[in-house]
């Protein structure tokens, strides 16, 4: 294999063309993804739920082809559940996030899946990981994934500040799907987020009319208006002789 | 062939009448034949040592080691037959291994303890095959602090705060059951471990001998290896000395 083929979907498959992001904070880890599917340009559904419970404390944020990451969250599901009976107690985020690059990385020709892991537990606190397209396992203080991702890198890295509370976190989160879903065609609806902590995980849900607002832009090409008064005309710069 | 008791000691998938498995018992036979080896789970860490009998006085020293390293953190010490001991380290490094494979991350002993324990109890079941006639000695220090475990030739398996195997387990057990073994210092058990090989030792029977000893703690940065030299010669020479003021 020389190079990876982004294209790989057969034609028909249902895609996560997604926007999708988990983001730790003290003492937890948000989670969100918008809710659309698409076949082609078709919105297959337009309320999917992309974050998966894999265990009691950790989530997964889906992106790529559905069938192939809705496999792969319920092998680890089943894995984990084995791990939890035969250690006796919950599996960490590790574990889980490696369990996942197992199974990305060994069937790597085969899938279609970038899966973001976040969660919390009892000995590393909140974390989140990423396991990108090719498999490769990676701990981030925040991730994003899916198509949508691509236009809010900058937003994000001009955004995240370390120790955030819950209600900063889930803000930005918020805010980041917004703009994430509104340039990225393959991205929209609702925005579901589950906040996790030691104590519980909370869903939230923001309705498709409620999504925060940023500038939408105007019609440029309108009749040009008048200029206000006290605002100096445009002159030639003037050229030294 | 009688009602009771005989012939039915020849294959480990057999019940005798009374419920019991003779080849298991005669696995034990093998373990208690074999030279002492101890296990003491202290403070921050473990000591593994072996009274490694020596038949031939050809013999390379140090070889035919009977403590081995399964993983960075984990040792395994074992009493019986030695190459029933190697057999099951292989296997124990496989374990070890596969769970490194799986879950990127070192295996908690407890773990490793699990899987051995299945893999040997699978040897009392068939009549193709004998039990393994080892008791083998895990220590580690891992995620949940220092461990110790002791694996059967039945494949049941014990956690223990000390542990004695083999011919001389019954005055070892009784001498670290005087030991604090919670307050002691790495330093401070092997020094102990050593007097314990030395005074377990019965040089009536078995002249020859040789001492073998490895520990896991803070002093080794939590990884199985033999006792530096220094500390090993000095815990020797306290042994000999205790035993002569013993005697």
């Amino acid at each position: 294999m020389d190079h990876i083929d982004w294209n790989r979907l057969k034609t028909g498959e249902v895609n996560l063309g997604t926007s999708i992001m988990a983001v730790q904070f003290e003492g937890g880890v948000v989670v969100g993804a918008d809710s659309r599917t698409t076949t082609g340009s078709y919105i297959a559904n337009r309320v999917t739920d992309k974050l998966t419970h894999v265990h009691d404390r950790i989530y997964c944020c889906r992106s790529g082809s559905a069938a192939d990451t809705q496999a792969v969250a319920d092998i680890v599901h089943q894995h984990l559940q084995m791990y939890s009976q035969t250690a006796g107690k919950p599996p960490s985020v590790h574990t889980a996030a490696a369990v996942f690059q197992k199974i990305c990385y060994e069937n790597k020709d085969a899938l279609s899946a970038g899966i973001i892991v976040g969660g919390w537990d009892e000995i590393h606190g909140p974390s989140v990981y990423n396991i990108p397209l090719g498999g490769g396992l990676f701990r981030q203080p925040w991730a994003i994934g899916g198509s949508g991702s691509t236009y809010v890198y900058g937003y994000c890295d001009a955004t995240y500040e370390e120790g955030w509370g819950r209600d900063e976190t889930v803000e930005f989160v918020k805010n980041t799907l917004a703009l994430a879903m509104s340039r990225d065609g393959s991205s929209g609806g609702v925005i579901r987020m589950v906040v996790i902590t030691e104590d519980s995980v909370e869903r939230l849900f923001v309705p498709g009319n409620e999504l925060p607002k940023f500038w939408e832009g105007h019609e440029v090409l309108a009749a040009a208006q008048p200029r206000k008064k006290g605002v100096p005309d445009v002159v030639p710069m003037a050229v030294e002789v | 062939m009688t009602s009771i008791g005989t012939g039915y000691d020849l294959s480990a998938s057999t019940y005798s009448p009374d419920g019991r498995i003779f080849q298991v018992e005669y696995a034990n036979k093998a373990v208690e034949n074999s030279g002492t080896a101890i296990g003491l789970k202290v403070k921050d860490g473990i000591v593994l040592a072996v009274e490694k009998l020596v038949h031939s006085k050809l013999l390379v020293p140090e070889a035919n080691r009977r403590i081995q390293t399964v993983d960075r953190h984990i040792g395994l010490a074992t009493a019986g037959l030695l190459a029933d001991g190697r057999h099951l380290s292989n296997r124990a490094r496989d374990e070890a291994s596969n769970y490194r494979e799986t879950y990127n991350s070192p295996p908690p002993l407890k773990n490793i303890a699990d899987r051995l324990g299945l893999y040997v109890q699978a040897y009392t079941l068939y009549s193709s095959v004998r039990p393994f006639g080892i008791s083998t000695i895990l220590g580690t220090v891992d995620q949940d602090g220092p461990g110790l475990f002791v694996v059967e030739p039945s494949g049941v398996f014990f956690g223990y705060n000390g542990a004695a195997v083999g011919k001389g387990r019954q005055l070892a057990k009784t001498e670290l059951e005087k030991l604090k073994l919670p307050e002691l210092s790495m330093r401070e058990a092997v020094m102990e471990a050593a007097r314990i090989i030395y005074l377990v030792h019965d040089d009536a029977k078995e002249k020859e001998f040789e001492l073998e000893m490895s520990w896991i703690g803070p002093e080794s940065n939590n990884q199985h290896v033999h006792i530096p030299k220094d500390l090993f010669q000095e815990a020797e020479a306290a042994a000999k000395a205790a035993l002569e003021n013993f005697e």
